[in-house]
């Protein structure tokens, strides 16, 4: 159940990177993004690493989400 | 932008995530986490509050001036710990060898000097990223337009 779990997880990781690089709407790209390091950071806690996956879930899902959607609305928003 | 419902949700979700940002950070040496994370944790809530109101409701809170001090002193505190230390007798950061006293394992206030570190880790990086955001987000327009 557990390795279901992290298979169907890290399937989910590999979509999330292939369409971040493939979409042209930046703001769409950012929250995939996001969902990318939401993903990473439950993966980071399957691997028994808490540390990192609060940092993971901080830095990638929270900050870096707020600093490039303050860069998107400083430019703009397609590529 | 005007978004009620995101407003009243940051305002509602702003002081929880706050309260186990300070958790994190001096629960440091007892569980997962410390300095690192508790002060992103911070430091992301203090963008949150920013992003949702407008860049003035948020430097009224802490202004570009307070987070740069902070940032300065917080890079001082583990600084005069570790100087502290070295008056004291002992290596750069040196805690029990430096006599301070540890306390037992396992309460909040045990392992000497490290909670200070960990509290002055956190300083530093919460207030790193408000003034990554602040400079990033303040420029020659500055109303509320985002996105």
């Amino acid at each position: 159940m557990t390795d279901l779990l992290k298979y169907l997880l890290l399937t989910f990781l590999v979509v999330c990177a292939v369409s971040v690089a493939r979409t042209r709407d930046l703001l769409a790209a950012v929250i995939i993004f996001t969902a990318y390091s939401l993903v990473m950071a439950i993966v980071w806690q399957l691997l028994a690493s808490p540390d990192i996956a609060i940092t993971e879930a901080a830095i990638g899902a929270g900050v870096t989400t707020l600093l490039l959607l303050a860069a998107i609305s400083k430019t703009r928003r397609y590529e | 932008m005007e978004d009620l419902i995101v407003r009243y949700v940051s305002r509602i979700v702003v002081p929880f995530v706050q309260l186990f940002g300070l958790y994190v950070v001096f629960h440091g040496h007892l569980s997962p986490g410390g300095g690192f994370s508790g002060g992103a944790i911070i430091g992301a809530s203090m963008i949150l509050y920013a992003l949702s109101f407008n860049l003035a409701a948020g430097t009224k809170k802490v202004s570009h001036d307070l987070s740069l001090i902070l940032e300065s002193s917080g890079g001082l505190i583990y600084a005069g710990v570790g100087l502290a230390a070295i008056f004291l007798g002992a290596n750069f950061l040196g805690n029990k060898v430096a006599g301070i006293p540890l306390g037992t394992p396992g309460n909040l206030f045990s392992s000497g000097t490290i909670m200070i570190i960990t509290l002055g880790v956190g300083i530093k990086v919460a207030s790193t990223m408000i003034t990554l955001f602040y400079s990033l987000i303040e420029g020659e327009q500055k109303t509320d337009e985002h996105c």
